[in-house]
């Protein structure tokens, strides 16, 4: 082992006194580290699915099973709220991918609970790390897992009748939008973990929270056919607004309208008033 | 009897007149200790006496109400980063990764210490060795013992071999093999010249590492000095009987002060376990006094199971200091600020 030598009193605090000689050091400014420290954290969170079966269930099965169970069972229903020739199968495709990404985001929320719980947290605020990569780091690995489950979704949704436009610049637009608000997302779900500290707190409260939202937007029918007092809101709210936009963009009902720059503009917002609660919740957090 | 203070250079740690209060509770009520280069300091006390909360400050995880905190010569409030580069931190729960395996967690830990992948990887694989976990390197934790789990934990706070550890009660939940496993991998690292504080609630854990033992109570250093040190602030050895059961204790007390108090002053009182039929009693003369004893018990009609003469232990000084054993005191104040 290397012997340790401590500094002499005139040693300039700024000079790194751990001894390794052998060691080769990385040296990085500060904003290269966030991003590279957050790599290495969401590296870690990838690692961590194919091992864990519930979670590899959660991100793949669920989609697949809600998509095959409102197609085959709710079909009819939803398309007899359809105008004359949209098909029911791309109006549910969209929603389904929109609803397994708001679910997606409470992963995020989950996970930093589960940091905290296993003194992870402590431990990567001890190490000489950018401190925001724990939440980054997270995030990104959740932004990960929604590209794959939208990936899957839209892979068995092709199978089942999936019938989208074959315009790059619709898929590119449409992709952006649905990654934006998995980003948006991820943050919200982050400051939930946070706030409710504990695991089992999130799941349930967290989707308590989160649930009814999807229901009550167009993820699974239009919204016209909802009880009047709900169709205000219903027709209003970012998910629905999320949904016009890609269902405009991909399939082209509803008409996309402004809907798309709304959306936007929402998501936009949201992440500048998201991501400092969420830094400032986590450095409270550590605090505790 | 404090610590000698033998200027900053000797010093890796400094800890002056340090508070922080959770709400209405005052976990640190104005502490002062000094951990000597290449020594370890083993901070002892209950549950709740405010150990965690120091260490979480000196490892930059809390900010204190007032005080001054120096690691390896650094202000750890003006410059919390380069001390984070030089510490390592092991926590009461294994703060490592379940799902992922020994091998990755250490690279990974590596990798946020700034090293390089290869640098990463090699260390990792040295401390697998180091540690007795090569042929673990590729299991995930979850098949791990706890024992092995603590060990790999410490790997990680070595990584870079940090000149000051922190280990913060290092072996409670530990089965007594474990437990020595741990003391022996820690001795190597004191051997190695790392400076160490340790945290614990087990006196005998203190006794067997730390060179200097600072006793904390409700956030407030009552003690400190060297193991024999404070054992002999209670002075010599201690006669120790135990009674069979239904026999009178208080007759056996009383026979037990007359025979201390024969051979010499009697500093302190008989201490009953009443569960365990046990009485010990500071005792002067020594073996030399041994048989003279026996006679009296013989004589009072008290039926021994056993006799001994021990050294205070540090049950015992905690015990002097605050008037109750380190166990009541952890049960009285567990959910106390940790």
């Amino acid at each position: 082992m290397s012997t340790n030598t401590l500094p002499a009193p005139t040693t300039a605090p700024e000079q790194r006194i751990a001894t390794s000689p052998d060691l080769d050091f990385v040296r990085r400014s500060k904003p290269v580290s966030v991003v590279s420290d957050s790599l290495i954290l969401a590296k870690r969170h990838l690692m961590r699915i194919p091992r864990q079966p519930d979670w590899l269930v959660g991100v793949t099965i669920m989609p697949i099973m809600f998509l095959l169970l409102f197609r085959y069972i709710f079909g009819e229903t939803v398309q007899a709220t359809l105008p004359p020739g949209v098909d029911a199968v791309n109006y549910l495709v969209m929603g389904i991918i929109v609803q397994g990404i708001v679910f997606g985001a409470m992963n995020t929320g989950l996970g930093l609970a589960m940091d905290a719980k296993e003194g992870l947290m402590d431990r990567f605020a001890s190490l000489p790390m950018a401190r925001s990569a724990v939440v980054l780091g997270r995030i990104l690995a959740d932004m990960g897992i929604a590209i794959f489950t939208t990936t899957i979704t839209i892979l068995v949704g092709l199978l089942v009748g999936f019938r989208p436009t074959t315009n790059v610049g619709d898929w590119i637009a449409a992709i952006g939008l649905m990654l934006l608000m998995a980003f948006v997302l991820a943050w919200l779900g982050a400051i939930i973990g946070l706030w409710l500290k504990t695991v089992e707190a999130v799941n349930s409260i967290g989707f308590t929270l989160i649930f009814p939202l999807t229901f009550l937007s167009s993820t699974f029918i239009n919204p016209d056919f909802l009880p009047g007092w709900l169709q205000g809101f219903a027709k209003n709210q970012p998910f629905t607004l999320l949904l016009d936009a890609t269902r405009g963009l991909l399939t082209g009902f509803p008409e996309i309208g402004n809907s798309a720059w709304m959306v936007t503009l929402y998501l936009l917002i949201a992440l500048v008033v998201l991501v400092p609660i969420a830094l400032r919740m986590y450095e409270r957090r550590l605090t505790q | 009897m404090s610590i000698r203070q033998d200027g900053r250079g000797e010093a890796a740690v400094i800890v002056e007149g340090l508070e922080k209060s959770f709400g209405s509770t005052r976990a640190l009520d104005g502490i002062d200790f000094q951990v000597k280069r290449g020594t370890v300091l083993g901070l002892l006390g209950p549950n709740g006496a405010g150990k965690t909360t120091a260490v979480r400050i000196l490892t930059t995880l809390l900010k204190p109400d007032a005080g001054r905190v120096e690691v390896a010569g650094i202000d750890v409030l003006a410059h919390p980063d380069q001390v984070r580069a030089n510490i390592g931190l092991t926590g009461q729960n294994a703060a490592v990764d379940e799902i992922l395996t020994g091998h990755e967690n250490l690279v990974m830990f590596g990798q946020l210490y700034r090293l390089s992948l290869r640098s990463a990887k090699q260390r990792a694989d040295e401390l697998l060795e180091r540690f007795d976990l090569s042929v673990a390197a590729n299991r995930t934790l979850k098949t791990y013992s706890g024992g092995m789990r603590r060990r790999l934990d410490l790997a990680a706070s070595l990584i870079v071999s940090p000149p000051v550890i922190f280990l913060d009660e290092p072996t409670t939940g530990l089965d007594p093999r474990s437990r020595n496993g741990m003391w022996e991998v820690i001795q190597d690292l004191v051997d190695d010249g790392t400076t160490v504080l340790l945290t614990t609630q087990y006196l005998e854990e203190a006794d067997r590492l730390a060179d200097n033992i600072v006793v904390v109570d409700h956030g407030r250093v009552i003690a400190e000095g060297t193991a024999d040190q404070l054992k002999s602030q209670l002075g010599g050895e201690r006669l120790a009987i135990s009674v069979s059961s239904g026999t009178d204790l208080s007759l056996a007390e009383r026979t037990l002060l007359e025979i201390a108090g024969s051979t010499g002053k009697v500093d302190g009182e008989v201490q009953i376990d009443a569960d365990a039929n046990q009485l010990t009693v500071p005792f002067a003369a020594g073996g030399r006094g041994l048989p003279d004893a026996l006679r009296r018990l013989d004589a009072a009609g008290l039926e021994l199971t056993d006799i001994a003469l021990r050294r205070p232990t540090l049950d015992d000084v905690f015990l002097t200091l605050t008037g109750r054993t380190a166990e009541q005191e952890a049960d009285a104040s567990t959910e106390h600020a940790a």
